[in-house]
């Protein structure tokens, strides 16, 4: 049979695959077993058995994966200013799908190069100055990194006139890469190429290191962190195909027992006129992670973040209730929700770690008085207009009211200047198959589209009787 | 020679765009290698901006009669910041009616301002100037 596809997600906990037709435009299995990180080749296979297809089948399908097994993709950005270049390689390495461990700026430290040892981050954006702009800081900071015990991939992409200068501050060991830089620039953000020069480097170097690359056994090759998969899916279904239209600006809410991610695709220009922006403009495809917003490993900095007795009130349980089942969720993350009590207060949870995230990745407007009297100014993304919603991962696919936990995206009112989506449609990605529609997109994806806007269309979430 | 690098842009609160544009018209046109950062900036991007961009010189502006508050303490950052020593003009309606001009200007020198122009400035006026004190 032509024209099947199997899709790889090797997640840290479980190896996911589907299995598509794309003639049929339709999915033929689903499947997951736990991941083996000792030899990801066995999960793989046991998951590969779990679809039910035919060995001759199975050999004949193209198989593509992504992965954020082995602690994911794990980067360490770097830039000169806070709210300029190291901003603008944060955002990059967020959106090829990394973890990113800690972001510095100026010139690094002997403590910052100690941290940096101890992060062991997988490769290191470097990034600094405009394209002719500074130069001795990122000659510091290259030099400094050069003086790493074990080498480290390092992505140079600051300032152009520098950046051969750049590289040929690191000894052979270490393999650098240059790509164009992330803010030539200011004021302008140039995030896409860096991210793809990210994506070869995990697909030809990261992987290997992790030794996932064992898997190559069973499918073609791991060609991106999930987290990029899903970035690309978002991309596919807001802005469509040659053949196919677009569902226009949307967002993608991912809460996890450690991090709750948000993608956003959607310029954020502003809705309301008069408006004035500042600051760096964002990326049309941006990615947030919190990594202190999280219902299971982080359910504590959670708790910090709103507060316990805002908690308590929420749930109607005392603050000892709350903190005393926040400490067994942090202890035991594998905890499942047993009464009535326990599944509302994990909704209440998804739901307030769904609210800070969005509201940490959203622009916001603010007052400005001036002599001619009162001026509006937005900084980062006006995502109000946003008509689309998403939530994935584990959290919401198995809660009981998905919706109530995605309505913490939508309008607060005690943040009426954040700019949040105002009327969205909420959808579930009920079938898990955002990163696989995002691998598949690269090949077919007219297919990912059709299987993907017919699989949301099944989980669109209805709005309850108010 | 590479050209020099000018960061450029209206400080404070103040929204008076036409000037603003007209010097980066005239200033790119004159060689130099210009970054606008447009009106209602804040002392803080003056500094990043010539940070990041290896600026040789600041042209700032104010038209709303409000530089002084707005303009203190930026040669303070900019000596923060590492880069003290930058070359850093202002011009446009500096104060509120009509003052004596000595006084302004001295004023705005004591704020660290290298020069210091009156309104109706043209960019004719002072890009001679511009090239000698960088010189080029
Ligand atoms: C248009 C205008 C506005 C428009 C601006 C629209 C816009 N977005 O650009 C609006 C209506 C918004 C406005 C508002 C205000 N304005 Co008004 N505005 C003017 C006006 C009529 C023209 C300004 C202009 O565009 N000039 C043309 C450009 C080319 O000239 P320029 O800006 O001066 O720039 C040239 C030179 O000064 C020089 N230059 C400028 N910067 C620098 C920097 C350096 C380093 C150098 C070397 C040279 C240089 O080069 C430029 C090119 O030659 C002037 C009066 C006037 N005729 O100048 C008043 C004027 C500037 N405004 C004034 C005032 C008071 C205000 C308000 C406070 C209140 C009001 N009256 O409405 C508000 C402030 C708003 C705010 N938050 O900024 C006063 C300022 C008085 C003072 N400082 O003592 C003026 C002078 C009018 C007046 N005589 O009362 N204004």
């Amino acid at each position: 049979m032509s024209g099947s596809w199997v899709l790889v997600d090797i997640g840290s906990t479980f190896t996911k695959v589907t299995a598509v037709d794309i003639g049929q435009r339709r999915i033929l299995a689903q499947s997951s077993a736990p991941t083996t990180i000792e030899d990801v080749s066995i999960g793989l296979r046991n998951a590969l058995q779990g679809l039910g297809l035919d060995a001759e089948q199975l050999r004949q399908a193209r198989k593509l994966a992504c992965s954020s097994a082995a602690g994911g993709l794990r980067m360490v950005a770097i830039g000169l200013v806070q709210d300029l270049t190291a901003k603008a390689a944060r955002l990059a390495a967020l959106g090829a799908g990394a973890r990113v461990l800690s972001t510095y700026s100026f010139q690094l430290t002997e403590a910052d190069r100690e941290e940096i040892i101890e992060l062991q981050p997988d490769i290191i954006l470097l990034a600094g100055g405009t394209d002719g702009g500074n130069r001795e800081n990122i000659l510091h900071n290259a030099k400094v990194l050069a003086s790493l015990p074990n080498p480290v991939p390092v992505v140079i992409a600051g300032n152009r006139s520098v950046a051969q200068e750049v590289a040929a501050c690191f000894p052979p060991e270490f393999s650098t890469y240059i790509a164009p830089n992330v803010m030539p620039q200011i004021g302008q953000l140039q995030v896409d190429p860096a991210r793809e020069v990210i994506r070869r480097v995990f697909m030809e170097k990261i992987i290997y290191a992790k030794g996932l690359d064992k898997a190559g056994r069973w499918i073609e090759g791991i060609f991106m962190p999930t987290p990029a998969a899903v970035l690309r899916a978002g991309q596919l279904l807001s802005q469509g195909t040659a053949a196919r239209k677009g569902w226009g600006d949307l967002l993608i809410v991912d809460v996890g027992g450690a991090t709750t991610d948000v993608h956003s695709l959607g310029k954020g220009l502003p809705t309301r006129a008069g408006v004035v922006v500042r600051g760096l403009p964002e990326p049309y495809a941006k990615r947030t992670v919190e990594g202190d917003l999280g219902v299971r490993v982080s359910v504590l900095s959670l708790m910090e973040t709103v507060g316990p007795d805002v908690l308590a009130q929420e749930v109607n349980w005392t603050r000892e209730e709350v903190e005393s089942r926040a400490e067994l969720l942090h202890a035991h993350p594998d905890t499942l929700p047993e009464s009535d009590e326990e599944w509302h207060f994990d909704r209440v949870l998804a739901r307030l770690a769904v609210a800070h995230a969005v509201s940490r990745h959203v622009g916001r407007l603010s007052e400005l008085y001036t002599p001619a009297g009162l001026v509006w100014v937005q900084e980062g993304k006006d995502l109000s207009s946003v008509a689309t919603v998403i939530g994935t991962g584990g959290v919401l696919v198995r809660s009981h009211d998905p919706l109530a936990v995605l309505e913490g995206a939508g309008k607060q009112g005690d943040a009426p200047l954040e700019l949040r989506p105002e009327d969205p449609l909420f959808f579930l990605d009920g079938s898990y198959i955002l990163a696989s529609m995002g691998l598949l997109a690269q090949e077919e994806p007219d297919a990912a589209f059709d299987i993907l806007t017919d699989s949301l269309s099944n989980y669109k979430l209805a709005r309850r009787e108010q | 020679m590479e050209a020099k690098t000018l960061v450029l842009g209206v400080i404070g609160a103040d929204v008076h765009a036409v000037g603003n544009k007209i010097l980066e018209i005239a200033l790119t046109e004159a060689g130099f290698n210009v970054v606008n950062l447009g009106v209602l900036v804040s002392q803080k991007e003056f500094v990043e901006a010539a940070l990041e961009t290896d600026a040789d010189a600041i042209l700032v502006s104010s038209l709303y009669g409000h530089a002084e508050i707005d303009a203190r303490g930026l040669r303070e950052a900019l000596i923060e910041a590492g880069i003290g020593d930058i070359l850093m003009y202002i011009g446009g309606y500096l104060v509120v009616g009509n003052q004596d001009w000595s006084e302004v200007e001295a004023k705005f020198k004591q704020l660290g301002f290298d020069r210091v122009y009156p309104p109706s400035t043209l960019p004719e006026d002072f890009i001679p100037t511009l090239r000698e004190d960088l010189g080029m």
